[in-house]
């Protein structure tokens, strides 16, 4: 056991040392929010939604955040495997499991981190939510962050390094627009539905327990297990047909 | 129940743009426990992709590898091999120390580290940053934590690439004192002088094939160092290989070819003997000649 934590530990430690990274990470989701919300801190119920902006905005970014932080795994991994590390880690006995779980983990790290800071701001901003609800919607977050932990190893192994970058931009950007992570969407019409059918429209819509809403609905359970198992077995595909000198 | 190293009639074709490549055509090899092999042979002869399907890093196309009776992947699984690949860079943003802390966690009996970094001579780079060490150095932390966890199977794929002649007799030297203690040893090298110098047995590879396999001080003989070609008729090659310097002699019609490990001497002797002999050639050198020579 003693021995797993080490590994770990130190992946860890990797983590917050590539400082340009760690800072980058937790610092654009919070400017953002900042600057979104503050101006507009009285503004009590985002375009009918019921939701405040300021908690809105304050869930959509640390959202935003937390799934960035869980796809940047994905680059993470991408610039290892162009260093030709991944070859030399699979000779050693550290598990597939292990080392999925250590990028996870490593993953939920940086994503604890930017929700933690984006609820210091929210509080600043005078976001007030009962204690129960707090908690609840923090579970829902990480929960909800799952298949973004499984989308971002998938990508790791299925793009290279030099092209991982624009491929994530990319993902992170169609996901919060449609996910109405920038704005929310609307209760009818196209796009309503395609955001129904992705995880980071769920992601943000776990502001409405923070008001005593419900959590997700079956859709909503139903859609994050789905991308949650896709993911994960195309990357496990990936990660296992991905030992080539590249 | 086999216990050390099988691989059995083992295959790979690589798809290219320019049509199939055959790197690895059907090889045998096995190898005792405790035994250090050198897979000798010239680039291009399937050396990498042969020690990446013993590794299972490339899957075969056809035959089969066995690691102490197990395969790769579970004789990984227990930490039974360590490995030093040809290319890899290290991660970044952990000291040489953390890095080595970090995988040798993961084996079951890892060396102690300070003993390891004072063999491989490290010990001053210790607090590094991984990011930072110069090839060489970078080189060096790849050995030790090849050797750090102390397995069963240590494999080296061509660990002196890009090493002065001074650096590769003190990686040598590191190995002899580092690993000789009953460890199974299988490095790839292009150079037949650490073949020579190190393994008990060479197996040599061209084209994917095996052209030889038995205790270096044969190979080396049969490959010998230059190759005289000449005009002789009705000499016998038996007589022929009694030459002075010469390790092993071919006739093609009136045409011969002597290997010789000193060519000097062997011309004189040829000369001396047979002074009839005509159109003489003096070529190869490389050990890629000579693999030529050996399988033409």
């Amino acid at each position: 056991m003693k021995k797993r934590t080490t590994y770990l530990r130190y992946e860890l430690v990797r983590t917050l040392r590539n400082k340009r990274f760690f800072l980058l990470s937790l610092a654009i989701p919070l400017l953002i929010y900042v600057l979104v919300a503050a101006p507009n801190r009285t503004d009590r119920s985002l375009a009918g939604t019921g939701v405040s902006l300021r908690l809105y905005f304050m869930v959509a970014l640390a959202s935003f955040g937390a799934m960035n932080a869980m796809l940047g795994a994905g680059v993470r991994i991408a610039v290892e495997r162009s260093a030709g590390w991944n070859r030399q880690l699979r000779l050693t006995p550290l598990s597939t499991r292990a080392y999925f779980g250590t990028k996870v983990l490593t993953g939920y790290m940086v994503a604890g981190c930017t929700i933690a800071l984006l609820y210091i701001a929210g509080g600043g901003l005078g976001v007030h939510i009962a204690a129960g609800n707090w908690v609840k919607m923090t579970l829902l977050l990480l929960v909800g962050l799952v298949p973004f932990a499984a989308l971002g190893i998938l990508i790791g192994h299925l793009i290279t390094a030099d092209a991982v970058a624009p491929a994530i931009g990319g993902l992170t950007a169609l996901l919060s627009f449609l996910g109405g992570i920038w704005f929310p969407v609307g209760q009818s019409g196209v796009l309503h539905y395609v955001a129904q059918a992705l995880p980071s429209y769920w992601l943000v819509q776990a502001s409405h327990v923070a008001v005593g809403g419900h959590s997700w609905n079956g859709t909503g359970w139903g859609v994050m297990a789905a991308w949650t198992v896709i993911a994960a077995r195309l990357a496990m595909r990936a990660y296992a047909r991905d030992t080539g000198r590249g | 129940m086999p216990r050390g190293i099988e691989l059995r009639e083992l295959r790979k074709t690589y798809r290219t743009s320019n049509g199939p490549i055959e790197a690895v055509r059907g090889i045998d090899i096995t190898i005792e426990p405790g035994e250090t092999v050198a897979l000798l042979g010239p680039n291009g002869a399937g050396k990498s992709t042969t020690i990446d399907m013993l590794l299972g890093l490339t899957p075969p196309d056809g035959g089969t590898v066995s690691l102490f009776g197990e395969d790769p992947e579970h004789a990984i699984a227990r930490g039974a091999v360590g490995a030093m690949l040809q290319s890899g860079e290290l991660i970044r943003d952990l000291t040489v120390r953390e890095l080595l802390t970090q995988i040798a966690s993961l084996y079951p009996r890892p060396l102690d580290l300070d003993a390891t970094l004072d063999l491989v001579g490290i010990a001053n780079i210790a607090n590094q940053r991984t990011q930072k060490l110069s090839g060489g150095q970078a080189q060096r932390v790849r050995f030790a934590l090849a050797l750090l966890t102390n397995p069963e199977l240590l494999v080296l794929d061509e660990p002196t690439v890009g090493m002065d002649v001074e650096s590769r007799r003190a990686f040598w030297g590191t190995m002899r004192d580092a690993a000789s203690h009953g460890k199974t040893v299988l490095f790839a090298t292009h150079y037949l002088e650490e073949a020579d110098e190190f393994a008990d047995r060479a197996i040599l590879m061209a084209r994917g094939v095996i052209v030889a396999d038995g205790p270096t001080t044969e190979i080396k003989a049969m490959v010998g160092t230059r190759t005289i070609r000449a005009t002789l008729p009705d000499v016998p090659v038996e007589q022929l290989e009694r030459l002075d310097g010469v390790t092993h002699a071919e006739r093609r019609g009136e045409s011969i070819a002597l290997a010789c490990f000193d060519s000097d001497v062997a011309i004189r002797a040829l000369l001396a003997a047979y002074p009839q002999v005509g159109d003489i050639e003096i070529g190869g050198g490389s050990l890629e000649d000579a693999f030529l020579e050996l399988t033409a």
